[in-house]
């Protein structure tokens, strides 16, 4: 058997695939936090709650009403985004004007409420998503074994992230979001219905924690707790990366998920707590982060 | 005396009757758990209402208290009140260390890493079988006997003992609000640039709060795991630091009764509505999401608003 740094070469690609699996979800998740944090200038608590959300909107489009994974792509996205329409117009927008630590407390609130609702409906154990038979199997690349839904995860989550930081940062909408980010009053004063535009970026913002949420719904099982777990890494992704660039919120996700990965090769009890140890290194090293500007 | 106002004096002798009263109409080990929260809430209200700085780590302190509390006093035989100065020193410390590394970062920044730091706390927590019992916890923590002689294996005895912590640290936090040190804090907190302006090294005193309010977490924490007689990981865990804050925000952020009314108001609620399951977090959601839409002065806040006196 090969050996890499005295670890047989099959352990550390498992591990490295699945650092990059969930670096992917680290990235998406972050993303999205920092473009609703750029407009919004709100620490989304319940960004994690949305994934789980999105994660049960697909178990219950197919459960209920027989939708499969591939409309679920596009469908649980719009819900959750939709939703999350319906909450920054009752909730969220009331506190624009407060202290930036009320938008945080209000989303931790909406964070509990959700993932109590979802134990009650569903049970703290959760319920599982078959992968779509399309994306079952197995590809042997010589070198390991790639189940083919996790491929699809990473192809995915790539394109998405890409997209994501095309659109924001090279296209006339994007221009806008930016401009909006800088000088609001400005760019209202331009004939932009600002308000609009920030409701549509929470809106978007939530829809691509959504799409992680589908895109998790059969890697992982599907619990209430799902999101609450996953969103305390991404805040330290989002402090090591760096406030508002979004490109760096990428870059880290995937990073992270990586190093990650290699800390459960090389020494497993670390694995849990490498991201927050890396965070701190950072803080002492470069207090706004890796990509940000000072804070 | 200890800097109270008239209807600040009022409202202590009223709590401190309570205080009496309670364990004689009320269940004594929710009461206690009460007072237990409520110190913890002050703490956390130190660093809301004092300095402005949220932090989502509480939790930290709080369960390396009754960790180290409920550790020693189970292994090495410590007395009852060794055992809770060792939680709070064990707050402290970890504060004195935690609290270097975020006390230059402001609000959002501040909150993402004291919560980031709890999570490894949490993790070592569940990691280190032999410290802390995993899943377990550590179990069937012997109350003993304070200094060695009183044994507090009455729940009556205890909560003496409790209600004496609880009320000692009423009277310190009271007092360190209102000293000249509490003055540069709030100076600080008014405008910073000048306190530095001034001369005032801002960060230290931050640093200082923020010692304190681990401290007060670790005694709190550490109380607790000897009324309860166990320790477990939902103490160290992050609900327990939305718990705090929901304590704080509900009694009002920066009053000095507040933290006790909000202590009172969410254990009251998790004890009566524990038969409703996870309605109770759903609830606890809910009043937070009010809290901050339209009662952010908190039950204590809106009072002293009305009556127009500081409490």
């Amino acid at each position: 058997m090969m050996m890499i740094f005295g670890k047989p070469a099959p352990l550390l690609f498992g591990q490295l695939l699945l650092g990059i699996i969930n670096g992917s979800f680290y990235a998406m998740l972050s993303m999205g936090l920092a473009i609703i944090f750029g407009l919004l200038n709100i620490i989304n608590f319940a960004h994690g709650a949305m994934f789980m959300v999105g994660a049960f909107v697909t178990w219950g489009l197919f459960n209920y009403l027989g939708i499969g994974f591939w409309p679920a792509l596009i469908l649980a996205p719009l819900i959750v985004g939709a939703f999350g329409l319906l909450l920054e117009r009752a909730f969220i927008q009331r506190i624009y004007k407060l202290d930036i630590l009320y938008g945080l407390l209000l989303t931790f609130g909406m964070a509990e409420a959700l993932e109590g609702l979802s134990t009650n409906y569903f049970g703290s154990s959760g319920v599982s998503y078959d992968t779509p038979d399309a994306l079952s199997g197995v590809w042997n690349l010589g070198f390991m074994y790639l189940p083919v839904y996790r491929g699809f995860v990473i192809f995915a989550a790539a394109i998405i992230c890409f997209s994501v930081w095309f659109a924001i940062e090279k296209t006339r909408l994007g221009a806008l979001l930016r401009a909006a980010t800088e000088n609001p009053a400005l760019v209202q004063s331009f004939g932009v219905n600002v308000p609009r535009l920030i409701a549509l970026t929470f809106a978007g913002g939530v829809g691509l924690a959504a799409l992680a949420g589908v895109l998790a719904a059969p890697l992982y099982s599907v619990t209430p707790d799902m999101g609450a777990n996953l969103i305390n890494t991404v805040f330290a992704v989002v402090v090591i990366g760096g406030m508002g660039s979004i490109g760096g919120a990428i870059l880290t996700g995937f990073a992270l998920g990586i190093i990650e990965g290699f800390t459960d090769v090389f020494y497993p009890p670390g694995s849990a707590v490498v991201v927050f140890v890396v965070m701190a290194v950072v803080l002492i090293a470069r207090p706004a982060g890796l990509f940000g500007k000072a804070a | 005396m200890f800097g109270f106002s008239k209807g600040q004096l009022i409202a202590f002798l009223l709590m401190v009757a309570a205080v009496a009263v309670a364990p004689f109409v009320f269940y004594p080990i929710v009461v206690m758990q009460v007072m237990c929260y409520a110190l913890f809430a002050m703490g956390a209200n130190l660093l809301m209402g004092s300095v402005g700085l949220l932090s989502l780590g509480q939790s930290a302190y709080f369960g390396l208290g009754g960790y180290v509390c409920g550790y020693l006093v189970q292994t090495t035989g410590l007395t009852p009140e060794l055992g809770i100065v060792a939680g709070g020193a064990a707050g402290a410390a970890l504060g004195v260390l935690f609290g270097w590394l975020v006390i230059r970062r402001q609000t959002i920044y501040f909150a993402m890493i004291t919560l980031a730091l709890a999570q490894i706390v949490y993790f070592a927590a569940v990691q280190d079988i032999n410290f802390t019992g995993g899943e377990n916890g550590i179990q069937g923590i012997p109350r003993g006997a304070l200094f060695g002689r009183l044994s507090l294996n009455n729940d009556l005895a205890m909560y003496v003992l409790v209600a004496v912590i609880f009320l000692a640290g009423f009277l310190f936090v009271h007092r360190i609000v209102h000293s000249p040190f509490g003055q540069v804090v709030k100076a600080i907190r008014e405008n910073e640039p000048r306190a530095i302006s001034l001369g005032y090294k801002a960060e230290q005193y931050k640093w200082i709060i923020f010692i304190l309010a681990a401290a007060l977490a670790g005694v709190a924490g550490a109380t607790k795991a000897m009324v309860m007689g166990i320790e477990t990981l939902s103490d160290v865990g992050a609900t327990t630091s939305g718990l705090v804050v929901l304590m704080v925000l509900l009694g009002g952020i920066g009053t000095i009764f507040g933290p006790v009314i909000g202590a009172l108001i969410v254990v009251g609620m998790q004890f009566y509505l524990s038969q409703f399951g996870a309605w109770v977090v759903v609830i606890q959601g809910g009043i937070f999401m009010a809290c901050v839409l339209v009662f952010r002065r908190g039950a204590i806040g809106e009072l002293a608003y009305r009556l127009r006196a500081a409490l």
